[in-house]
C-alpha cells in the first residue's frame, strides 16, 4: 500500500475504533455498578430480627447457599419481583430478607397480604448493614455460600428469566440445591 | 453598576444549596466534611454529588461521613472506605490504575505523539532550494526598491 493510502486510512481506523467504544456504551447500563463485595465475607454487623426484636441477629448466621434479599415496602419493583421470590421458597430455595430503611409494622403487614417467601428477615432500620453491603437501590439479592462469602450481586428485580439465565447457574455453582 | 454585579457574580463561587443538622465542635471538622461530601459521587442518583442529593442513600452516606470524621478518620481514609463499600465509582478522583492509566496519561500521550510528529516534519523537511536570479529581474528588484523609497520620501 502506498504511503499516503497508509495515512489517508488512520482517520478511518480511528473512527472504527472510537465507534466500537460509543456502541458498547450505548449497550450498557451506566446505573448497574459492579459489586465490591464479590468474594468477600458478608461484612459484621448485629441488628435485629424484623419478626421477633429481640432477636440477635449477626453475620455468623448468614451460611449459605441462601440467597439474601434487600427489600422494603417503600420500593415497588420489590412487588413485582415478590411472587418470583415466594416461587422460588416453594422450590427450597433458602431465602433471607434484609428489610432495608422501612417501618416494622409496615413490612409486617405487608409479609401478611403478600405471603412470606423469607426464612427470617433481618431489620435494618438505619440502612447500616446497606452501607457496608453497598446496596445503592432495592431490591438487590447477594448470592452467599456455604462459608458466607459473598458470590454474587443481582441489582434490580429477578424475573423467571434472568433467574434461569443468570442466578441459577451461579446459585449451583456455590453448591446450592435443589 | 453593571460591572459590580458581574464581580460579585464571579466571586460568589460555589454555593451550598443543602443546610445541613450536621454540628461540629471544630471549625476544621466542618470543613473537611464539606469537601468530602463534595468529592463522593452518589451512587442511586448518579451526576450529583453527596453534598447536592436529598436521596435517602446520600442521607445515609453523609451520616457515615460524619461519624467517621468525628472519630478522627482523614479525609483520604473516608473516601477509602467508601470505595471500599461502593467502588471506584463514588469518587469524583479516580485512582491511576492500570485500568484508568489512558483516562489519566491519555491527553498527554497524545501531545507528545503530535509534538514528535511536528518535530520529525520539522527535521527531514528539505532546505528549498536557492532560485537563481539573472541580472534582468534583479533589476527590476532595485527599481522597485528606489520607488519604494522615493514614496517614503
Amino acid at each position: 500500500m502506498s504511503r499516503s493510502k497508509l495515512l489517508f486510512s488512520i482517520p478511518f481506523i480511528a473512527f472504527m475504533v472510537l465507534g466500537y467504544f460509543f456502541l458498547e456504551a450505548l449497550n450498557s447500563d451506566p446505573s448497574l455498578l459492579p459489586s465490591t463485595r464479590i468474594d468477600q465475607q458478608v461484612p459484621a454487623f448485629t441488628l435485629p430480627g424484623l419478626e421477633d426484636p429481640a432477636q440477635v441477629l449477626t453475620e455468623r448466621q448468614l451460611k449459605g447457599p441462601l440467597l439474601l434479599n434487600v427489600w422494603a415496602t417503600w420500593c415497588p419493583s420489590c412487588q413485582v419481583e415478590h411472587p418470583v421470590l415466594i416461587e422460588l421458597a416453594k422450590n427450597g430455595i433458602t431465602i433471607v430478607g434484609l428489610n432495608y430503611k422501612d417501618v416494622r409494622s409496615a413490612a409486617l403487614k405487608y409479609l401478611e397480604i403478600h405471603g412470606n417467601p423469607f426464612t427470617y428477615n433481618i431489620y435494618d432500620e438505619g440502612g447500616d448493614l446497606g452501607l457496608d453491603l453497598g446496596v445503592y437501590g432495592a431490591p438487590e439479592t447477594y448470592l452467599i455460600d456455604a462459608d458466607g462469602v459473598i458470590r454474587y450481586r443481582h441489582v434490580g428485580v429477578i424475573t423467571p428469566q434472568n433467574w434461569r439465565e443468570l442466578l441459577w447457574p451461579k446459585w449451583q455453582e456455590m453448591g446450592g440445591k435443589p | 453598576m453593571n460591572r459590580l454585579l458581574w464581580v460579585l457574580l464571579l466571586a460568589s463561587g460555589s454555593v451550598f444549596a443543602t443546610i445541613d443538622a450536621y454540628e461540629f465542635e471544630r471549625y476544621e471538622d466542618e470543613q473537611r466534611f464539606r469537601v468530602v461530601v463534595e468529592e463522593l459521587r452518589c451512587p442511586k442518583c448518579q451526576n450529583q454529588n453527596i453534598s447536592d442529593s436529598n436521596a435517602g442513600l446520600a442521607k445515609d452516606i453523609k451520616d457515615r461521613v460524619y461519624k467517621l470524621i468525628n472519630e478522627g478518620r482523614s479525609n483520604s481514609e473516608i473516601t477509602d472506605y467508601m470505595v471500599e463499600r461502593y467502588g471506584d465509582f463514588i469518587t469524583y478522583r479516580p485512582p491511576i490504575k492500570p485500568s484508568t492509566w489512558f483516562l489519566w496519561f491519555g491527553p498527554l500521550g497524545l501531545a507528545l505523539i503530535a509534538v514528535v510528529i511536528l518535530l520529525v516534519r520539522k527535521l527531514s523537511a528539505k532546505p528549498s532550494e536557492p532560485v537563481a536570479i539573472d541580472a534582468d529581474k534583479h533589476r527590476k528588484v532595485e527599481d522597485l526598491l528606489k520607488k519604494l523609497d522615493d514614496i517614503d520620501r
